[in-house]
C-alpha cells in the first residue's frame, strides 16, 4: 500500500507530522495543515510568512476539484469519441469506463475497473477532467488509477465490490474520491474515509430516477434533524445514523453535506437533471443516460442546459424539445434483490 | 460604502466567490443573465470549467454584455478558468464566450510539465505567493493554467517562484489560483478597491 503514497502523505505532512497509517481511525483528519502555530514540528513557517513548502493531496485540493464541478454535468464515457462529445457537449468530467452500467447490468459477471488504455485514450482526447471507477475496496484498482493520473476515482458500486465490509481508506490518496450513498449515514462515513465528492447511488443503468431522488430526500431528512438537533443530543444521533459526532459537528457548521453532492443513478432526461438540482444536488452524473440514447449529443447539451437553468421551465421546456428518444427504462421494482445495485457498500 | 458584486453564477465556485464576498463585507449577487443592472460595481468570473462557463456566457447573451461593461470601465476579477476567459491570447482551442481583453497568453492545466494541457489532477497544489508589494499568501492551483508573455501595460501582481499568477491589466485582475477557496487576500483588496471606485463614480448614472 505505501509505494505510491509515501510522497504524497510526506508532502502533505510538511514533514512534521506522521499521518495514521493504513488502518488507522479514519475519523482522524489526515490532513495536517502546516501549522505556522506550532513550535517544533519543523515547519520553516512563522507567522506572518506561511510555510514555503508545495503541497499536493491536500482535502482543500480535493474538495475544491469536487467544487470546480458545481452546476456541470459529469458523463459516462467509453472512448475517445464519446470523450469529445461529452466535452463539446459543456461536460464538466468524463468517467471512463468499458461500459456504461446498463451494459454492465445485461452482460452480468464481475465488473471491474476500466482498462488503462482505455482511459489513457479517454483522457487524451478531452482537456476536461477525467474520472474512473475502483471496486468498494479495492485500493489496488484505486493506486492504479492514481498512478495513471485520473483526476478523481469513484469507488462505485456498479462495479462488483472487492470487500464486503472496508471500504478504500481515501486519505491515504493524493487523488479526490466521490463516493455513493443512499442517506446521511452512508454519505458521512465515506466522508470520514476521505470521500471529497459525495453522489447519490440511485439505481444506475435503470434510467429511471426513482431511487436517485428516494436517495437525496434521505440525505436531507437526516441533515434537518443534524441541523436541528440540541447539542446534547449529538451523541445518539451519531450512534443512531453510524457515524463518528465530528462529521456531525461539520455539516452542522457548513448548514448542509460539508462536501459538493451530486445526484447519480438513473438520470436520463433534461426534466431529471432539474429535478435533481430543485432537490438541492450541486450537479448530476449522467451514465447511461446519454450514449444509449438516440441522439447523444443533443441530449447531452439538453442536460447541460437544464442543469444551469434548472429553475427556469421555460428554459427547459425549450431544451426538451427534439432531443429524440431517452434510453429505454427499468422498472426498479421488478429488479431481483441481487439485480439492485445500490445495496452494495453500506 | 458597500458596493454590490455580480458573480458570474452559471457553473464552478461562484457559491465560494459569494461567501468570500459577504465575508469581506460587500455584497455579492448571482449573475446569470444580462442585461447588467445599473448599480453593478464589479464582476467575477469564478473557477470551474473555462469551456462549460464560455458556453453558457454565449448562450445567455452575458458575454456580450459583460464585454461592453468591462470596456466602460467595469472592474473584473477571472479566477483560474474566469482567467482563461479574460486571456487575450490562449493555447489550444478557445472556448466560446470569452471576452479576450487581458493581453498575456494562458495555458490551460499547465503544471503537468508534459505535453500542453498534460496537467492532471496530480500537478494540483498549495504553494506559497510574492506579492510585488512584498506581502506573502498561500495560493491553490487546481487544475491551474500557466501565465505567460504579459504584455506591456500588465503588472504582474504575485509570482510563484519565477512564475507570474496574478495579473492586473487596467480594470482587470486575473489569478490562476483559488482565492475564494482561501480567504481572498491580497487580491481581493486590489479588486475590491477598484470596484468602491468604479462604484463611487457611477452615482452619476452611466450607459454601459
Amino acid at each position: 500500500m505505501m509505494n505510491l503514497n509515501v510522497h504524497a502523505r510526506e508532502e502533505r505532512n510538511c514533514g512534521a507530522e506522521g499521518g495514521a497509517g493504513m488502518g488507522g481511525d479514519a475519523a482522524v483528519p489526515r490532513e495536517v495543515r502546516c501549522d505556522a502555530n506550532a513550535s517544533g514540528n519543523g515547519c520553516p513557517g512563522t507567522d506572518d510568512v506561511p510555510c514555503p513548502r508545495v503541497r499536493r493531496g491536500t482535502e482543500t485540493l480535493k474538495e475544491g476539484l469536487a467544487r470546480m464541478q458545481v452546476g456541470g454535468v459529469i458523463m459516462d464515457v467509453t472512448n475517445a469519441e464519446q470523450a469529445r462529445i461529452a466535452e463539446s457537449a459543456g461536460a464538466v468530467a468524463v468517467m471512463a469506463l468499458d461500459r456504461v452500467p446498463s451494459e454492465l447490468r445485461k452482460a452480468g459477471g464481475v465488473a471491474r475497473m476500466a482498462a488503462p488504455e482505455r482511459i489513457l485514450e479517454i483522457r487524451e482526447a478531452v482537456s476536461i477532467p477525467v474520472m474512473a471507477k475502483a471496486r468498494i475496496g479495492h485500493f489496488v484498482e484505486a493506486q492504479i488509477l492514481e498512478a495513471l493520473g485520473v483526476d478523481c476515482i469513484d469507488e462505485s458500486e456498479v462495479l462488483t465490490p472487492a470487500d464486503e465490509e472496508v471500504h478504500i481508506d481515501k486519505h491515504a490518496f493524493s487523488v479526490p474520491f466521490v463516493c455513493g450513498c443512499r442517506n446521511l449515514g452512508e454519505a458521512l462515513r465515506r466522508i470520514a474515509e476521505g470521500a471529497a465528492m459525495i453522489r447519490t447511488k440511485g439505481e444506475a443503468g435503470t434510467g429511471n430516477v426513482v431511487e436517485a431522488v428516494r436517495h437525496v430526500r434521505a440525505v436531507a431528512r437526516d441533515l434537518r434533524r443534524v441541523l436541528a438537533a440540541d447539542g446534547e443530543e449529538l451523541v445518539s444521533l451519531a450512534r443512531e445514523l453510524g457515524v463518528p459526532v465530528a462529521q456531525l459537528l461539520r455539516c452542522r457548521e457548513a448548514g448542509r453535506l460539508p462536501v459538493v453532492q451530486f445526484a447519480a443513478g438513473g438520470i436520463a432526461t433534461p426534466a431529471d437533471a432539474a429535478l435533481m438540482m430543485r432537490l438541492g444536488c450541486d450537479g448530476v452524473f449522467v451514465g447511461s443516460g446519454i450514449f444509449t440514447s438516440s441522439d447523444p449529443r443533443r441530449r447531452a447539451e439538453a442536460i447541460v442546459e437544464a442543469v444551469a437553468h434548472y429553475d427556469d421551465p421555460s428554459v427547459l421546456a425549450r431544451v426538451s424539445s427534439g432531443i429524440g428518444e431517452a434510453m429505454a427504462g427499468t422498472d426498479v421494482r421488478r429488479l431481483a434483490p441481487e439485480e439492485r445495485l445500490q445495496e452494495r457498500g453500506v | 460604502m458597500t458596493v454590490r458584486i455580480g458573480v458570474v453564477a452559471f457553473q464552478g465556485a461562484w457559491g465560494e466567490h459569494l461567501r468570500l464576498l459577504e465575508r469581506l463585507g460587500t455584497e455579492g449577487f448571482p449573475l446569470r443573465s444580462g442585461p447588467l443592472p445599473e448599480d453593478l460595481a464589479g464582476v467575477v468570473l469564478p473557477g470551474g470549467e473555462s469551456t462549460v462557463i464560455g458556453r453558457h456566457l454565449a448562450a445567455s447573451g452575458l458575454s456580450a454584455a459583460l464585454a461592453a461593461g468591462i470596456d466602460a470601465g467595469l472592474p473584473a476579477l477571472g479566477t483560474c478558468a474566469g482567467a482563461i476567459l479574460l486571456a487575450r491570447r490562449l493555447e489550444g482551442p478557445a472556448p466560446e464566450g470569452r471576452i479576450p481583453r487581458v493581453p498575456f497568453l494562458v495555458r490551460r492545466n499547465a503544471w503537468g510539465g508534459g505535453a500542453p494541457q498534460s496537467g492532471t489532477q496530480r500537478d494540483s497544489f498549495e504553494g506559497v505567493l510574492s506579492w510585488n508589494d512584498g506581502q506573502s499568501s498561500r495560493g491553490v492551483f487546481i487544475r491551474a493554467p500557466r501565465f505567460d508573455e504579459p504584455e506591456e501595460g500588465v503588472t504582474v501582481l504575485a509570482r510563484f517562484g519565477e512564475e507570474p499568477v496574478a495579473l492586473r491589466w487596467r480594470n482587470l485582475f486575473v489569478a490562476a489560483f483559488h482565492p475564494e477557496l482561501d480567504g481572498g487576500g491580497p487580491l481581493h483588496s486590489l479588486f475590491l478597491d477598484a470596484c468602491r471606485r468604479f462604484g463611487s463614480n457611477a452615482a452619476v448614472p452611466r450607459r454601459a
